[in-house]
């Protein structure tokens, strides 16, 4: 979603990130013109009439379960971006019995929060499990 | 889905859903608390909207409610033909 017109957003596709992505942007461009949308989001930036990179997961309630917001010159991680997805359709699917601990991605071990677990975090979770091996 | 909406001249827009009209007049002593600004967060519901949209060659209408049921990305970025 952006501030442009779906003429623009056709001729952006269209001309350009079609010879990026093989048959064009999968998913709809979204147009806000005059950042409405954005507004209420907290992205849109008033002085350069422009949307802030913001990127929102929404669950299927319709939960906002996590956003990043970052200034224009720097783009995005769309691997973090998958990843916490992972993370969230994984907690959502035990129901809140695990937690993905700092640095989870699927395949690497979850935590199952209660009463044993207290104080007993650094057993079964070592600082290195947040960083990529 | 989403249904198609007709190219005409205007620029089409879309905005917030069930946003009651805002009764500005009507109370103006009242200090206003919380102009616009952001009313979004973290395990809240995402507020409703409808936005036009190019998708696959046409162009329609979407509204965030119509995807309950499923994971949803929404991403804003600064513009179209920008560089990042």
């Amino acid at each position: 979603m952006s501030v442009d017109s779906v003429f623009v957003h056709k001729m952006w596709n269209d001309h350009e990130l079609s010879k990026m992505v093989k048959g064009g942007i999968p998913f709809p461009m979204l147009s806000d013109g005059g950042g409405k949308v954005g507004s209420i989001f907290g992205v849109y930036l008033e002085d350069a009439g422009v949307e802030a990179r913001g990127r929102f997961i929404i669950d299927p309630d319709g939960i906002i379960q996590g956003f990043e917001v970052l200034t224009p010159p720097v783009g995005r991680n769309v691997v973090e971006s998958i990843r916490q997805i992972q993370a969230f359709q994984h907690v959502r699917k035990t129901k809140g019995a695990e937690a993905t601990p700092s640095g989870w991605k699927p395949g690497k071990p979850t935590l199952k929060p209660g009463p044993d677990l207290v104080g007993k975090v650094w057993e079964v979770w070592k600082t290195s499990s947040a960083f990529d091996e | 889905m989403a249904e198609e909406i007709k190219a005409g001249c205007a620029r089409p827009t879309g905005g917030p859903v069930g946003e009651k009209p805002k009764a500005k007049q009507e109370t103006p002593q009242e200090p206003i608390i919380q102009e616009g600004k952001s009313m979004v967060t973290v395990g809240k519901k995402a507020p409703d909207f409808t936005a036009p949209a190019y998708h696959k060659g046409k162009f329609i209408n979407v509204q965030l409610s119509e995807f309950l049921g499923k994971w949803v990305v929404l991403c804003f970025y600064p513009g179209d033909f920008t560089f990042v």
